[in-house]
This record gives structure tokens, C-alpha cells and sequence, in this order.
């Protein structure tokens, strides 16, 4: 016997007749999840840069705006240029760096699966432990310095760690793969007649890499520009454990407001400024590339 | 004479252990339309790649000359030609008009000319300029990609043009239309035309000579005409049109014709082709060379072989008339369509009846290649 379309079949049937109310169905677990777990932090964050600041840390009640005016002072400003200028030229390295190797692999045939195992290799471990890993290598009577001694090549240990330079190593050691993955599939997808084509038409190697590869592997560049300058922007780990904490990034003036110093709403203003200062740069680097490509086109 | 452009002197091709090109050799002259013809694999792509440069001949493996020097090792951008990709190969980032400039940039062309030969490379190739300098290639056509790929050959005045299976990707109309385009920029350029196809028609249509190449190795090159009438081997046979294939062995000689003998039945073929007594003779006939006729009523002088319709096939233009000979052979013989509606083919399926042809119409072929 048979009576009428079961439950089920009637669920669905009301899902197909109405589109808009099963994207948002299918939308809402994500949805919430974020909600809860992404969206609320930031506004509670929000909320407490304009409070006053607890004393055992918290916030305690009141409108202010003195963190933000806070954050614009001469000291700030310095770690606030300092962090610019590492994250911008972390990504310079790691563009120089990485679009040769993207560019290797994506030409390696049968060896491009190994060679993309070797590049997240390194995410199976902590980037903590991998730091520490680091210290070891760079220290005054680190693996480094012994051989470069012991080829006498150098009478004592060249000092590496606790300076800018141990920093900037770290933090392009941790960021290259972020480089040279978008570098890889846009370069991966590259039409290789194209190249012929161009050779035909008169170019030789230099031309045929800037008018036809690197333009098309933009995408990847742009992509992997971003994905290394954002978090090199917000990090705190190299300078603390690379760089001795002796010259702060605005990465570990936030962390520092949030533990040791107990100005959450410091913090949180600083986390903004950062927020904005981002998206404006973003923003700028894509209207520069957008123009650019208006302007080839 | 006419001047050489291009010369194959006994060039040979490896790649690993597989020989792609076999000692061929070949010139083509001055404003040619040059065909290579062939099935995939057969070595024609590569040849056109070791004129463009892209591959290079082995050590010791012959010679590629242009206008007479000996351009073994010279890379493409060195070697002053122009090609039409198969997928067009546009530039996806650039507009049109850039995807044609793009060569004269390279070759050093002075800024102030580009535009005006631009502009007169897409006249040429019938792009409206104004509607289509300023879009990339992903908002075109099929046939209009084609028209810029061309058009971006033609603006550097190439004296030679090569061309890999340009209008495999368009629909059958267009290819027509293209065909007789290409044709006549070949004509009013006097540019010399290297085209690469499989389709037999299109070489046949399109070219002044045609080099079949079958296995690595041009297995024949003449002109359309040569290639089709008298084709040197059953693959060139076979390969461009239909034929029909009779063997046997020469049993004897009268006067200009050798007598064959096979197993479904003797025939002769003219002596001038090398016969000797006792040789093993295969000789083809195009379906069109052959006619049906009641096995009691050939004509005289005429070779026969009496068999059965098996089938009769109504093509329009054309009638083919299936007929199955003794040894489990099938031939097909072309008829005239002269209306089967007013005047109606005597022949139907199961009739006994005979094909017959002249001994002068059959093609005497090589033997030792399929």
C-alpha cells in the first residue's frame, strides 16, 4: 500500500521548488561557524579598543579613545615601519626565491608530484619546532658556523641569530611554500604553444619570459604575494625566538599587550589599525595590478 | 628555375629510441602551396617543426636549408618565418591588435609603422578592425581566432608561411570558406604556403604539390593530379581516395600489355610500369575508373572480372555499386547519379555482373609497403 510521497520525498520536493532557502541551508553550518568563532572575537575585539583597561588585564567599562591615539606615537610608528618594511621585503625574497622553483617544478614532468611533496613537506611539523630547528643551525657555534670554520672559511662564528637577518631568514623560511604554490599552478597551466608562438614570432628567451610567462603567471604572483605579506605582517614567532625579541614587530606588541603588559584594549586597537592597514594595502596592490594590466591590454 | 626556399637534404629525426623522420628529402619553391599529408604519427608535424626550428635534425642527419643556407641549429626567432597553430596559440593577456603586433615588435619593426600594418594585416584577413582590435581572444569566435592567428603570420610579410592544421577546429562551411582564403593570399602574396594536414580533400583542393608521408618517410610527393591518378603505392592509394586493389602474377606479354593472373581472375595492365615475367603485380583502380557491366556484354579490349551486386548505396552525386568478386573480395564501383527517380540503375542487389575497366586505367604500384 501507498499513501501519498513519504517525508522525505516531501523535504525535498519543498527544497527544489524553493533555490534561494537550500543555498542557505547548505550555507548555514559554515555560516555559523564562522559567526561564532570569527565574527564575534572581532566585534567583542572592537568592542574593547575603546574601553578601559582592567587592571589584571580585561577590559572594564567606559568609552575611550586613547588606544587608537596611543598607537600613533613616534615608538609604535617605528615597530609599525619596521614590520612594513620586513613583511615587504620577505615577500620580495620569497618572490625571488620561489618563482624560479615554481617555475622548475611546473616543467619537471614526471618528478612534479615529488617535488610538490618536498615543497609542504615541511607543514608535517610545528613551525615552532622548525624555529627552534633554526636556532640550532644559526647559533654562534651552530651547524653553520662550524663548517664555515672548519672550511676556513671564517676564524670564529659569524653572529646570526638574535639579528634582523636571523628574522628575515625565518620568517621567508616559513612563508616560501605560501609563494611558490600559486606561483606553481598558474605557471602549471601555461599553454607551452604559447611559447612557440612567441619564439616564432621573433622573441628570444628574455622576451618570451616577459611578454608571455611572467604576465600570465600574474595571478600566481599576486596570490602568493598576498598570502606571504599578510602573515608576515601579523608574526611574531621569528622575531621572538630568530631575533631575541631584541627588536619588536608590531606581531609581538600585540601578543605582548595581551600577556606580559595586560592592555587588552592596546591590543585590540592595534590589532585594528593592522586590520585596516592591510585591507588599504591589499587593496592599493590591487588597483596598481588591475591598472597595470588595463594599461597592457 | 625556380628558386628553393626550403630543402630537406636526407634528414633524419630521433626522439629517444622512436625515429620520426627518416631520411627524407625534398625542396620547395618560391610561392608554393606545399602540402604534407598523412595520417597522425606519420612524421609530418615534426617535419614542419624542423623547418620552423623547433626541433633540430639529429647529428649527421642531413641538412635543412632556407633560401639556401644550412639552418640546422638555428632557433626559430632566428629564422625570419611565420606559422598558424592549430589552437591558434593567441596570447590570452593581449588584445587583438597586440597579438598581431606582437612580431613586428619583436623584429625590431619602428614604433610609427605598426599600427597602419596592423591594420592592413586584419583588412587583409577580413577582420573589421574597428569592431575587433580591442577584445582578447577569449571573446571571439572559433573562425575569428583562426582570422587573427593568420592575420598575425601575415603582418610580418613572412616569405614563408607554415601552417599546422590551421582549420582543424572549424566547422565543415567555414573550412570551405577558409580553404579558398588561404588559396588565394597564397596566389596575390606570393608568400611560400607549407601546410600540414590529414584531410586528403583539403590538401588535394589547397595545393600545388603534396608530399604523402607514411611511416616517417614521404612515400610520394607530386601534384594533386600525380598523387591522385597515379599513386606510387597501395598506402598512397588507399590513403587519398577510395581504390580498389587487384593482384596476381604476370604470366605473360602481348604487345603493350602484361598478362596477370590471380585468384579471382586475369587481367592486364600496360607494360611500361617495369613488369617482369613472373612478378607479383598489385595494381589499384579508382571506383569512378571502373564500370558494371552483364558479364556477357564487355566491352572489348577491356579487362573484367564477373562477380555479384551485393549492394547498391545512393550518395546524391553519385552511385556506388557494391559487387562481390571471386576470393572474398569487394569492389566499388562510382556511377553517374543520372536520376534514379526518371532513369533508374539497371543493377540492383544479387544480379550477376561483371567490373569492367581499361588496362590503360589501372595504377601498377610498389610493392612492399602496406
Amino acid at each position: 500500500m501507498s499513501g501519498g510521497p513519504s517525508v522525505r520525498q516531501r523535504v525535498l520536493g519543498w527544497f527544489h521548488e524553493r533555490p534561494t532557502a537550500t543555498a542557505w541551508a547548505l550555507l548555514a553550518p559554515g555560516g555559523l561557524f564562522l559567526l561564532v568563532f570569527f565574527v564575534a572575537p572581532l566585534v567583542i575585539m572592537f568592542g574593547y579598543s575603546f574601553m578601559e583597561r582592567g587592571l589584571y588585564g580585561g577590559v572594564e567599562a567606559g568609552f575611550t579613545l586613547e588606544h587608537y591615539a596611543a598607537f600613533f606615537q613616534p615608538l609604535y610608528l617605528t615597530i609599525l615601519l619596521r614590520t612594513v618594511v620586513m613583511a615587504v621585503s620577505t615577500t620580495l625574497i620569497c618572490l625571488a626565491l620561489g618563482y624560479p622553483v615554481a617555475y622548475t617544478i611546473a616543467r619537471a614532468g614526471r618528478f612534479k608530484n615529488a617535488l610538490l611533496f618536498l615543497v609542504i613537506l615541511p607543514f608535517w611539523t610545528s613551525f615552532l619546532v622548525r624555529t627552534f630547528a633554526m636556532i640550532f643551525l644559526m647559533r654562534d657555534s651552530g651547524l653553520i658556523n662550524s663548517l664555515l670554520v672548519k672550511a676556513g672559511l671564517v676564524e670564529e662564528g659569524i653572529t646570526m641569530l638574535y639579528t634582523p637577518f636571523a628574522v628575515m631568514a625565518g620568517l621567508v623560511y616559513g612563508f616560501l611554500p605560501f609563494m611558490i604554490l600559486p606561483i606553481y599552478s598558474s605557471l602549471e597551466k601555461l599553454d607551452l604553444t604559447l611559447l612557440e608562438a612567441a619564439e616564432i614570432l621573433g622573441a628570444p628567451p628574455r622576451a618570451r619570459f616577459f611578454r608571455v610567462v611572467l604576465p600570465l603567471s600574474m595571478p600566481g604572483v599576486v596570490a602568493g604575494s598576498l598570502l606571504v605579506f599578510i602573515p608576515a605582517l601579523g608574526s611574531f614567532l621569528s622575531s621572538d625566538l630568530l631575533g631575541g625579541a631584541k627588536q619588536i614587530l608590531v606581531g609581538n606588541l600585540i601578543q605582548n599587550q595581551f600577556t606580559s603588559a595586560r592592555n587588552w584594549p592596546f591590543g585590540s586597537a592595534a590589532s585594528f589599525v593592522m586590520m585596516v592597514l592591510v585591507v588599504i594595502a591589499v587593496g592599493i596592490y590591487l588597483r596598481v595590478r588591475d591598472a597595470d594590466e588595463a594599461r597592457e591590454a | 628555375m625556380a628558386e628553393s626556399v626550403v630543402e630537406f637534404v636526407n634528414v633524419n629525426k630521433t626522439f629517444g629510441d622512436f625515429r620520426a623522420v627518416r631520411g627524407i628529402s625534398f625542396h620547395i619553391e618560391k610561392g608554393e602551396f606545399f602540402s604534407i599529408l598523412g595520417p597522425s604519427g606519420c612524421g609530418k608535424t615534426t617535419t614542419l617543426r624542423l623547418i620552423a626550428g623547433f626541433e633540430h635534425p639529429d647529428e649527421d642527419g642531413g641538412q635543412v636549408r632556407l633560401h639556401g643556407d644550412v639552418v640546422n641549429k638555428k632557433r626559430p626567432y632566428e629564422r625570419q618565418l611565420a606559422m598558424v597553430f592549430q589552437s591558434y596559440a593567441l596570447f590570452p593577456h593581449l588584445t587583438v591588435e597586440k597579438n598581431i603586433a606582437f612580431g613586428l615588435e619583436m623584429r625590431g619593426t619602428p614604433k610609427a609603422e605598426i599600427p597602419g600594418r596592423v591594420r592592413e594585416a586584419m583588412d587583409m584577413v577580413r577582420l573589421d578592425a574597428t569592431n575587433f582590435a580591442r577584445r582578447l581572444p577569449a571573446q571571439l569566435s572559433g573562425g575569428q581566432r583562426q582570422r587573427v592567428a593568420l592575420a598575425r603570420a601575415l603582418v610580418l610579410r613572412p616569405s614563408i608561411l607554415l601552417l599546422d592544421e590551421p582549420l582543424g577546429a572549424l566547422d565543415l562551411k567555414l573550412r570551405k570558406e577558409m580553404q579558398l582564403e588561404l588559396k588565394t593570399l597564397n596566389r596575390e602574396l606570393g608568400t611560400t604556403f607549407i601546410y600540414v594536414t590529414h584531410d586528403q580533400e583539403e590538401a588535394l583542393t589547397m595545393s600545388d604539390r603534396i608530399a604523402v608521408m607514411s611511416e616517417a618517410r614521404i612515400a610520394q610527393l607530386g601534384t594533386p593530379a600525380q598523387i591522385y591518378e597515379c599513386p606510387r603505392t597501395p598506402f598512397v592509394a588507399k590513403f587519398i581516395g577510395e581504390s580498389n586493389f587487384f593482384e596476381g602474377k604476370a604470366t605473360g606479354r602481348s604487345g603493350d600489355c602484361w598478362r596477370v593472373e590471380g585468384s579471382g581472375g586475369a587481367f592486364d595492365v600496360p607494360a611500361e610500369n617495369g613488369v617482369t615475367q613472373g612478378a607479383d603485380v598489385i595494381v589499384a583502380v579508382r571506383p569512378e575508373w571502373l564500370d558494371v557491366c552483364a558479364p556477357d556484354a564487355v566491352p572489348a579490349g577491356e579487362n573484367a572480372i564477373a562477380g555479384t551486386v551485393r549492394d547498391v548505396i545512393y550518395l546524391g552525386e553519385t552511385l556506388h555499386v557494391l559487387v562481390d568478386l571471386p576470393g572474398e573480395r569487394t569492389v566499388t564501383v562510382a556511377v553517374r547519379n543520372e536520376g534514379q527517380l526518371a532513369r533508374p540503375l539497371a543493377w540492383k542487389k544479387g544480379d550477376r555482373a561483371a567490373v569492367a575497366w581499361k588496362p590503360e586505367d589501372c595504377q601498377v604500384l610498389e610493392l612492399g609497403d602496406a
